[in-house]
C-alpha cells in the first residue's frame, strides 16, 4: 500500500473488504436477480406487459439493491473505532467518505449495470432497450450511492439503522427513479427526445457527487460529538 | 509522560478523546505548545482507544499496512509487527487473533507511522505479562526520542511516569 495515496488507500481496502466473505459485494446482485425473476412469475405470462414496465421495473429494483449494505458502510467503521482514525487524519473527511461512496458504487451498484442488459431478457425487453436500461443505470446510481450516503451518515450510529436511512433516502431517490425510467422509456418508444431526461439524470448524480460527501461530513460530525 | 488514572466513569476516555479533537469541549480549549502550527493535534496524534480499528477480513499485515498508509508513509509495516511480536502471523485473517493479539496489532499503529504525540487508553489492558514488558519498552523509546505520551491507565505500569493526573469520581 505504500505507493498509494492514502485516499487510494481507502478506496482499496473498502472495495478488499465489499468482495471478501460477508463483505456483501453481490448482494446487490442477487437481490435484484430475485426481484426480477419473480415479477414475470407475479403478473403472469402477459409478454407485452412485461415489455412495458420492464425498464420501471430493472430500475426499481436496481435502486433498491443499491441501498443494501448503505447503512454498514459508515457504522461499521464507527463500531470498530476506524472511524476515529479516519477523522483524525489530515485527509478530509468529505473525501474519505466520498471515496468510501465510490467503493460501495463500484462493488453493490456498477455489478448491477453489468447485470441489468442480462436479465432484460427475463422481462420480455429486446437489446436496445436493456441497454438503454443500462445507460441510465449508469448515468443513475452514483445518484443513488451518494444520497444514500447521507442516510449511511445520520444513522451512523445506529446498531440497525438501514430501515431508518431507506425511510430518509427514498423520497431524494424518487426524482432520480423518475428519471432514470423516463430516459430508458423515451430510448425505447419516444415521443420525449432520450437527451432531455438523460441530461437531468446525469445532473442529479453530479450534484449529489458533490452535496452528498459535504452533507455526510456534516452528519457525521455533529453525530459523533 | 503524563498518566491519567482515576475510578472508572471518572471521565480518562473522554479526556483522550477531548485532547484528540473527536469530541468537542463545552468550555475552554486544548492548545499545543510547540509542534506543526498547521496540523491539528489529532493529526499529530496517534489514538489508540478501547476498540481496535481491525477488520477482520483483512490479514494482519493488510489490515497494518493501510492504517500505516492513511496515518503516515506506508513503510514500516514488516518492522512494526516485528516489533509488537506478530511478525509470524503476518498472513493470518485478523479474525483468528485473540483478544491480546488483536491489541498488540491495533498498538502496532504506533511503530508504522510516526507521530511525535501519543493519546493511550488503557493500552496495557488484555495484554500479558510479555506484551506489557513490550509496550513498556515502545513507550521509553519513544519518550527518549522526544515524544509525549498521554496514557489513561487503572494499574501500575512498568514505566517512570513523569506526572500523573488523578482524576476523581467524587470530590
Amino acid at each position: 500500500m505504500g505507493a498509494l495515496t492514502p485516499l487510494a488507500a481507502l478506496l482499496v481496502r473498502d472495495m478488499q473488504l465489499a468482495v471478501r466473505l460477508g463483505g456483501g459485494a453481490f448482494i446487490g446482485v442477487l437481490f435484484f436477480l430475485m426481484v426480477v425473476t419473480l415479477v414475470p412469475f407475479a403478473l403472469g405470462p402477459d409478454l407485452a406487459l412485461l415489455a412495458r414496465i420492464g425498464s420501471a421495473i430493472l430500475w426499481l429494483g436496481a435502486l433498491l439493491a443499491s441501498l443494501l449494505g448503505l447503512d454498514r458502510l459508515l457504522a461499521s467503521d464507527y463500531e470498530d473505532g476506524s472511524l476515529d482514525l479516519i477523522l483524525m487524519a489530515s485527509t478530509p473527511l468529505e473525501l474519505a467518505v466520498a471515496a468510501k461512496a465510490l467503493a460501495h458504487w463500484l462493488t453493490t451498484s456498477l455489478p448491477l449495470v453489468v447485470a441489468a442488459p442480462l436479465l432484460g431478457v427475463l422481462l420480455n425487453l429486446d437489446g436496445r432497450a436493456s441497454g438503454a436500461v443500462a445507460l441510465t443505470l449508469l448515468a443513475g446510481t452514483p445518484a443513488l450511492t451518494y444520497i444514500g450516503l447521507i442516510g449511511a451518515a445520520l444513522t451512523v450510529a445506529l446498531r440497525r439503522g438501514g430501515l431508518l436511512l431507506a425511510v430518509l433516502v427514498l423520497p431524494l431517490n424518487i426524482p432520480v427513479l423518475i428519471f432514470g425510467v423516463a430516459a430508458s422509456n423515451a430510448a425505447i418508444v419516444g415521443p420525449l427526445p432520450f437527451g432531455t431526461p438523460f441530461g437531468i439524470l446525469c445532473a442529479l448524480s453530479l450534484m449529489s457527487v458533490v452535496i452528498g460527501p459535504f452533507a455526510a461530513a456534516i452528519a457525521l460530525r455533529q453525530g459523533l460529538d | 509522560m503524563l498518566a491519567v488514572t482515576g475510578p472508572n466513569g471518572a471521565g480518562k476516555s473522554s479526556l483522550l478523546r477531548l485532547v484528540a479533537g473527536l469530541i468537542h469541549p463545552a468550555q475552554g480549549r486544548v492548545v499545543i505548545a510547540g509542534g506543526d502550527p498547521e496540523l491539528s493535534i489529532g493529526e499529530q496524534a496517534h489514538y489508540v482507544g478501547h476498540q481496535d480499528a481491525i477488520k477482520p477480513s483483512l490479514t494482519v499485515t493488510e489490515n497494518l499496512a493501510f492504517w500505516s498508509r492513511w496515518l503516515g508513509d506506508g513503510n514500516k509495516v514488516a518492522a512494526a509487527l516485528a516489533g509488537v511480536g506478530l511478525g509470524a502471523l503476518a498472513h493470518l485473517p485478523a479474525l483468528h487473533l485473540s483478544a491480546g493479539q488483536r491489541r498488540r496489532l491495533s498498538l502496532a499503529r504506533l511503530l508504522a507511522a510516526q507521530r511525535p504525540i501519543w493519546l493511550l487508553d488503557e493500552p496495557g489492558s488484555v495484554l500479558d505479562a510479555a506484551g506489557g514488558a513490550m509496550l513498556a519498552a515502545i513507550m521509553r523509546v519513544h519518550l527518549a526520542a522526544g515524544g509525549l505520551i498521554l496514557a489513561a491507565i487503572h494499574g501500575p505500569l512498568e514505566l517512570e511516569a513523569t506526572r500523573e493526573l488523578r482524576l476523581g469520581g467524587t470530590p
